[in-house]
């Protein structure tokens, strides 16, 4: 295969990897909401035990998506980790703790006591969303860096990626945009706790408290994404001349690519549409729909992120812009593997049908009731 | 500008991956190992369906459960660590060793993660087959994750199966099967997966022994002897077998690796082995001193064990560092045996080579092929050197020699002794007269702690061996690491350094508790 196709290719799993971390980010969500849904001890322990049986998926998802992008853009991953050093430093911290959390909260003799892990659960639900929607929106808004090749024969300074800003990442913050979208992926993965939480829990309390949550979440998520997406479509984006692989600013750019990619411009509309369906159908009928809302949520926020990476590579634009030297942006194009390898990794993802489908298969078996207050009492294994 | 590579960040940084690294490595052998003798266990269960068995496998399950929590914990910051930290690294080599991570996650991560989940939460939901499936599954996920990591830590210590790219200024994989398959790899997995069997052999028969101490659980720890006993017997004589494996591979292929390993200074013919021996603190390379303040030697059995032939030539430190030997050959001939190069000599040879890169990268931007074409010869005659351009004196080609030597030698000692112990324990639990033997079941609860000793002391071998190498000759750690300040690397080492030394010692007391309510509750609350 061309290795333009391959690039393209990887571009697109890579941005399936990223857009099923948003939405499985429902884990992430959910934890910022244990105490504000669950009003007793019980109430919790369900709470905890629901989202415990997917944590490991996210948290797996995540290491994945790192992996596979190492795999297929590897100078990016040295870019952007070494350079954005304190950003991905922040993002890995909260899930060092969340990971132990779980398996730790209510078992004996735990040192932190109960009330520390569900603290770290809450610190990893926050910082986890905000921050790696931040990290994304730099996708757009680019980032202070330079890439000199070059710079591996310098025997005394070899360091081919430098980054120009001392904060190392963390002046992402200073741009109101990555923040917006940031927000918004913090209160996405709220909404779509609370209806994961509807989903999978059989208890009264816990329905109408993530009923009254669902409508006090989804307004400031809305307004951030808002916020965002408007920005994204009337803002300057970086552009790539196709056959030199030069890099020039473009007025309208990520406009421009909306209206160019059509399918691009459905899946996004669809995505947002969807999701908005999915919150919307339990507010207006509890009872009847309560249990289906993330099935509309969950595709329509993978649709909307998939738009967004798609966006972010294609039609001739740099995914990781440098507003420090605009050449040294990287490109799906300029900063992947070599052909061979992606060959390699192309053959590889071909068992990813498979995972998907023993994924599912192990779910069905174990997942056949809803979680209850009496499940937590019979003596299994619970958080 | 001149500007440094501020060594502190260089020091720091390794510090920090090794922190990180030791800490990962306290929990993966466990579950490397316990997930399979649960697995079997459980295996007993079914074929017998006595729930005893059961009981037994959910014990155990409980403990596999908590260590794996910390595990996973601490291994995401790995990853992660090689574009935070060496960030030059993971350009130069991304191409190779990006591919390993990605198919571990693909592969294994998944596997494991799902199938766990049906181990834990599956006992009353799914069918005993069902359950057994995915407590086999389990295990093997786990084992695939290690292969793919280890194939990548063996292709940094033997680099094979790519060319480098002078126009994207890379290495790239040429062949994947090579990479793969590589011996270095090959022993590297079998070692390692072995060294996790023979730690939860260990653990389980110390746990088990204190049981027998305390007069509780008698039949649980009677049968969870046996297994494990068996199983530990069997994996350390493996783990034995494949250790000498990965010395031979050493030899060939590190050859400075083995000197440290084993104190030699002075290569010579017929090499004795060091079977016990005190390194001169004072020792520097060069000064011509005895290297051992006292030692006993196997003779001939390192020329042995490193070429297979008891007289051949074993070259020590002096001799790497000044060449002019022929490794493994009795006697020379020089009119037709190339002779190995002084690390003077390999460091004029890398400077040529990153000079003819630089000049090829320039000819290309001035469009001048001639000046490129050469400058593309010169590159290619020299890469196999590339790194050592980067060296400022030969002798920072020389690892730390006692942490290496004292390291291998406490391993290997340790690997002795457990075979020994696991076969004792076997017998004398068969015949039934364990448990009057109180000494020796004390010595199996503090063989607990020794098993991880000798487990980290493995990795300290392999890695503080291969120094000043993160990828062996083409690139030495101050060309891999991350353009960061200092400050940055100290902050995040000391927050790693209290995040894990909290979160282990809440993993300890949880575990010991567990231990000491036994499985009478299922190991809950
Ligand atoms: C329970 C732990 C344990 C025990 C008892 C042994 N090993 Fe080991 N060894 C390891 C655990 C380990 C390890 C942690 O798995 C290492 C680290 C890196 C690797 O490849 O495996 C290792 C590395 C390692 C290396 C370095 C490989 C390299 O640099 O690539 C050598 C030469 C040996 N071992 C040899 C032995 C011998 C001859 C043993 C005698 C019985 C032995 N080991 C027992
Ligand atoms: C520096 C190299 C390493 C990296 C980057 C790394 C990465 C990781 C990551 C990201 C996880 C969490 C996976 C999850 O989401 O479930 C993990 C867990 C694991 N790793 Fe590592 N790892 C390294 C070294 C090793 C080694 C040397 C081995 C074995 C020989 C190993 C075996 C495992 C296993 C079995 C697990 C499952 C969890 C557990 O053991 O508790 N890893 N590793
Ligand atoms: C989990 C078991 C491991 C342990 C306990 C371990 C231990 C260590 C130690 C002690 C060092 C410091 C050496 C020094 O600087 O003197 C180190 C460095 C390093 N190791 Fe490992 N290691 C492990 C696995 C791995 C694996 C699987 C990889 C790669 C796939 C790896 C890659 C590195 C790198 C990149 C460094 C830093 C550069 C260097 O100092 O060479 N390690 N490790």
């Amino acid at each position: 295969m061309p290795i333009e196709t391959l690039q393209a290719y990887w571009w697109i799993i890579i941005s399936i990897l990223g857009s099923l971390l948003v939405f499985l980010m429902f884990v992430q969500g959910g934890q910022t909401l244990i105490y504000t849904i669950g009003k007793t001890e019980p109430e919790r322990k369900m709470l905890v035990n629901t989202l415990g049986r997917k944590w490991e998926f996210t948290f797996t998802t995540l290491v994945t998506f790192g992996g596979a992008f190492f795999a297929s853009f590897p100078l990016f991953y040295s870019t952007s980790f070494g350079g954005a050093y304190w950003v991905w430093m922040a993002i890995l911290f909260p899930f060092i703790i969340q990971a132990v959390a779980y398996e730790f909260r209510s078992k004996p003799n735990n040192f932190l006591g109960h009330k520390t892990y569900e603290w770290f659960l809450i610190i990893n639900g926050l910082l986890g969303t905000v921050l790696i929607g931040t990290a994304v929106a730099t996708f757009f808004t680019g980032s202070a860096f330079l890439v000199d090749k070059s710079a591996l024969t310098n025997l005394l300074d070899p360091a081919i990626s430098r980054w120009q800003h001392p904060a190392h990442g963390l002046e992402a913050v200073l741009n109101w945009r990555n923040v917006a979208l940031g927000l918004a992926v913090f209160f996405l993965a709220r909404v779509l706790g609370i209806l994961y939480f509807m989903n999978t829990i059989d208890d009264e309390n816990i329905m109408i408290r993530s009923k009254k949550q669902l409508l006090i979440n989804v307004i400031p998520f809305l307004v951030f994404f808002l916020a965002f997406t408007g920005a994204l479509l009337t803002m300057p984006g970086f552009a790539v001349r196709g056959q030199t692989g030069l890099i020039y600013g473009e007025s309208l750019k990520y406009f421009h690519n909306l209206i160019q990619m059509p399918i691009v411009l459905m899946m996004f509309a669809g995505g947002v549409v969807f999701v908005l369906l999915g919150v919307a159908l339990p507010l207006l009928d509890m009872n009847k729909y309560a249990s289906s809302g993330i099935w509309y949520a969950g595709p329509g926020t993978i649709l909307t992120v998939f738009a967004l990476f798609c966006l972010a590579g294609f039609n001739n634009t740099a995914y990781y812009p440098s507003t420090y030297d605009l050449q040294s942006s990287l490109t799906i194009h300029n900063s992947s593997s070599s052909q061979y390898t992606l060959t390699v990794m192309s053959y590889v993802s071909l068992v990813v049908p498979f995972v998907i489908a023993y994924i599912w298969y192990a779910w069905r078996a174990i997942n056949s009731k809803k979680i209850d207050a009496a499940e937590m009492e019979e003596g299994g294994h619970t958080y | 500008m001149v500007e440094h590579v501020d060594l502190s960040l260089i020091d720091w940084s390794r510090a920090q991956f090794a922190l990180t690294a030791i800490y990962h490595w306290i929990f993966v052998p466990l579950t490397l190992g316990l997930a399979f003798i649960v697995a079997i266990m459980e295996t007993i269960y079914v074929k017998t369906g006595n729930p005893e068995w059961k009981q037994i496998t959910k014990f155990w399950m409980t403990l596999f459960g908590i260590n794996f929590a910390i595990g996973v914990a601490t291994g995401i910051i790995l990853e992660f660590q090689f574009g935070t930290n060496w960030s030059n690294y993971s350009w130069f080599v991304g191409d190779i060793f990006g591919a390993p991570l990605a198919i571990e996650g693909i592969m294994a991560f998944f596997l494991e993660s799902t199938f766990i989940a049906v181990m834990f939460f599956g006992w009353d939901k799914v069918s005993k087959r069902f359950h057994l499936a995915a407590s086999w599954l389990t295990a093997i996920g786990a084992n695939l994750s290690a292969l793919w990591i280890l194939v990548a830590n063996a292709w940094m210590q033997f680099p094979v199966g790519m060319h480098f790219n002078p126009d994207t200024a890379r290495n790239e994989m040429a062949d994947f099967w090579a990479v793969l398959f590589s011996p270095v790899a090959v022993n590297k997995f079998l070692h390692t997966v072995s060294s996790g069997y023979v730690t939860a052999s260990v653990f389980v028969v110390g746990i088990s022994a204190w049981y027998l101490l305390k007069k509780r659980h008698i039949l649980l720890a009677k049968r969870s002897i046996l297994v494990a006993s068996i199983f530990g017997l069997v994996t350390s004589l493996f783990l034995a077998f494949t250790g000498d494996g990965s010395a031979y591979q050493v030899s060939q292929k590190q050859p400075m690796k083995l000197a440290a390993m084993e104190g030699l200074y002075q290569g010579k013919h017929g090499a004795g082995l060091v079977a016990f021996g005190i390194l001169d603190p004072s020792k520097q390379q060069g000064d011509g001193k005895e290297p051992f303040l006292f030692k006993i030697e196997f003779p001939k059995l390192l020329s042995f064990l490193g070429y297979r032939n008891p007289d051949a030539f074993v070259p020590g430190v002096d001799n790497i560092i000044n060449g002019g030997y022929k490794p493994g050959f009795d006697h020379v001939n020089p009119a037709e045996k190339v002779l190995t190069l002084s690390v003077e000599e390999k460091i004029r040879r890398g400077k040529l080579a990153v000079a003819a890169l630089a000049s090829y990268r320039d000819a290309k931007t001035a469009k001048d092929t001639t000046l490129s074409n050469k400058a593309l010869t010169d590159l290619n005659l020299n890469f196999p050197w590339f790194g050592y351009a980067y060296l400022n004196s030969p002798q920072s080609a020389i690892p730390n020699v006692p942490l290496t030597f004292y390291s291998f030698h406490l391993m290997v000692y340790l690997g002795m002794y457990f075979i020994l112990l696991f076969a004792v324990v076997l017998y004398l639990n068969k015949n039934d007269k364990l448990e009057a033997q109180r000494w020796l079941l004390w010595i199996s609860v503090f063989t607990i702690p020794l098993v991880y000793l000798a487990s980290e002391a493995g990795w300290v071998v392999a890695e503080v061996g291969r120094q000043p190498w993160v990828i062996q000759d083409l690139m030495p750690v101050l060309a891999a690491v991350s353009k960061i300040d200092a400050t940055s690397v100290i902050i995040t080492f000391w927050l790693f350094a209290a995040v894990f030394t909290v979160l282990l010692i809440a993993e300890m007391m949880i575990m010991i508790k567990q231990i000491k309510l036994g499985p009478k509750d299922g190991g809950k609350k």
